[in-house]
């Protein structure tokens, strides 16, 4: 495995997972699938001394180690705790980290490999949360890789479980299986057309969870929604990823191409000049903060997925919904950029990407 | 009437209606009102919070006493447990299992694991708080520098995680 990361040049490509590719990729970003575990002979994180955590950090690596060839083909480990601020949030934003261990303390670390695929936090609220993304609904090929990894980990690490009550987690939300399976939907279709208390509504009494962009606490922004299972006690895996894979995101999917239907059919007009408008806001302003740009990038989106406009291709849409955030700014640029300097650089940089002018830091 | 998760006054007596199983009264202080108001009804720690409540109902005497409750591996206080909604060590599963089982239910529907097993088994609830306890002592020796007692625990604790690591692992703890 090779240690740390060179972060300015992860600032300048996009994972695997933000290609627009894959089932259902018009209206499905991402596929994720994580699973928490905790080694049986320490405390959970909360109580661990800053001694147990390295302990942690330094076994989980080393065991790690003894399995990488096989693990994956390129692994990066990067120790978080010595990093600075904007590479942890390069991190955050990349989804390779979670924002609650960015800014926890203490040794931590998260491995990953090349293609930003798979991700391995070590010391987040488990001692171990591995997670796998793939680009579009892809739940069966997600949780086989996911599932691998765990496999692989089981062999060289001794996981705390209960014959009862199954991996044990610090958290009692997450016993049991340890898994989350999440869906990140594109949803503006049903938020132009205020369908989304509905959705919610309907989706509190299958147990599933409705989130924002970056999960837990965040707001929704850029019409991006998250759906995941609630539960994790008492049903198998495949149970868990049916409920979210085959029940709820399907149901969603179509909810929201009913939406896009209906707009085209009733309000085709206003949608394109709305869509114009984005795409002129974002390819002319002088400084516009990251919400802004958010909501813009999710209106042009839209307008490619309908048909509406024929460039930039969603690939390039997904990327600048990545770059244009704060800490990847900044890497790009080099250096720590005040908020209104930031606000002038994401809009210079909207501009050469949207105008094809500057492809120069595309992959 | 005290709140429900401190020591503070409760000011704010939340009906919740949302519930499938009738309305639900809450007695919170101000702080722990904002948290469960603000925080979406699919938190986790709000999810936590509504069990918790409803288990507990409104009994002060008896939430008193279960608060007092404490880990013997870890520590943890089952009042600390309520406050962060994060559990201290896997032995809590068993110490504090009683009271756990209907927040389980509550949040799950299910309190018994029906997914995948690890294909290796880490031992009893007993031995792994025994291998947790080994280690927290071994930290204290450390620390107060009696290596000889330290090389005994570490001895000890190689001896309990032998027979389940697998063969050729490099043992890697922090010496």
């Amino acid at each position: 495995m090779k240690r740390d990361a060179d972060f300015e040049q992860l600032a300048r490509y996009t994972g695997e997972w933000m290609r627009g590719e894959g089932p259902e990729s018009d209206i499905v970003i991402s596929t994720r699938v994580r699973l928490a575990r905790n080694l049986a002979d320490f405390p959970f994180i909360r109580r661990c001394s800053d001694e147990d955590r390295l302990s942690i950090e330094r076994t989980v690596r080393s065991r790690m180690e003894t399995i990488a060839d096989r693990l994956w083909e390129s692994a990066q480990y990067v120790d978080l705790e010595p990093l600075s601020e904007i590479d942890r949030q390069l991190l955050v934003e990349r989804q390779l980290i979670s924002r609650e261990i960015a800014d926890s303390d203490g040794s931590r670390a998260v491995a990953f490999d090349a293609s930003e695929g798979y991700s391995v936090m070590i010391n987040e609220e488990d001692h171990l949360r591995i997670q796998v993304m793939r680009s579009g609904l892809d739940i069966e090929n997600t949780w086989k890789q996911v599932n691998r990894i765990d496999d692989m980990l089981e062999e060289v690490v001794l996981y705390a479980f209960h014959p009862r009550y199954g991996y044990l987690t610090a958290c009692p939300t997450n016993v049991g299986t340890g898994l989350r399976v999440s869906v990140m939907l594109h949803l503006p279709a049903l938020v132009i057309t205020e369908q989304m208390d509905r959705v919610f509504r309907s989706m509190q009494r299958i147990n599933v969870t409705v989130r924002g962009l970056y999960g837990e606490g965040s707001q929704y922004t850029g019409d991006f929604y998250q759906v995941s299972n609630q539960v994790t006690l008492g049903y198998t895996e495949s149970e868990l990823l049916d409920l979210v894979g085959k029940e709820v995101a399907p149901r969603i999917i179509e909810y929201e191409r009913k939406a896009r239907e209906a707009l085209l059919k009733n309000n085709r007009d206003d949608l394109h000049d709305e869509v114009s408008r984005a795409m002129g806001i974002l390819s002319t302003a002088r400084k516009i903060s990251s919400e802004e740009t958010m909501h813009h990038l999710s209106k042009i989106r839209l307008g490619i997925s309908m048909g509406l406009i024929d460039k930039p291709d969603v690939k390039i849409i997904n990327q600048l919904f990545l770059q244009s955030q704060s800490a990847h700014l900044q890497k790009l640029q080099g250096r720590i950029l005040g908020t209104a300097e930031r606000h002038a650089r994401r809009a210079s940089f909207l501009q050469q990407h949207l105008s094809g002018k500057d492809d120069a830091t595309w992959n | 009437m005290k709140c429900q998760f401190c020591e503070k006054p409760a000011t704010f007596h939340i009906t919740e209606l949302t519930e499938p199983t009738g309305p639900q009264v809450m007695h919170l202080c101000e702080e722990h009102a904002k948290g469960f108001l603000h925080k979406g009804a699919s938190s986790p720690m709000a999810a936590i919070a509504t069990a918790l409540a409803k288990q507990l109902g409104q009994s002060g005497d008896d939430l008193e006493e279960l608060d007092q409750k404490e880990c013997p591996v870890c520590g943890i206080t089952f009042r600390e447990f309520r406050n962060s909604g994060r559990l201290g060590c896997p032995y809590d599963y068993t110490h504090f299992e009683a009271d756990l089982r209907p927040l389980l239910i509550n949040v799950h529907d299910r309190t018994d694991h029906a997914g995948k097993h690890p294909q290796r088994s880490a031992g009893t609830a007993d031995s792994q708080a025994r291998m947790i306890k080994l280690r927290s002592e071994m930290e204290e020796a450390i620390k107060s520098e009696d290596y000889e007692r330290a090389s005994e625990l570490r001895d000890e604790l190689k001896n309990m995680a032998a027979p389940l690591n697998p063969p050729n692992t490099e043992t890697d703890d922090q010496s």
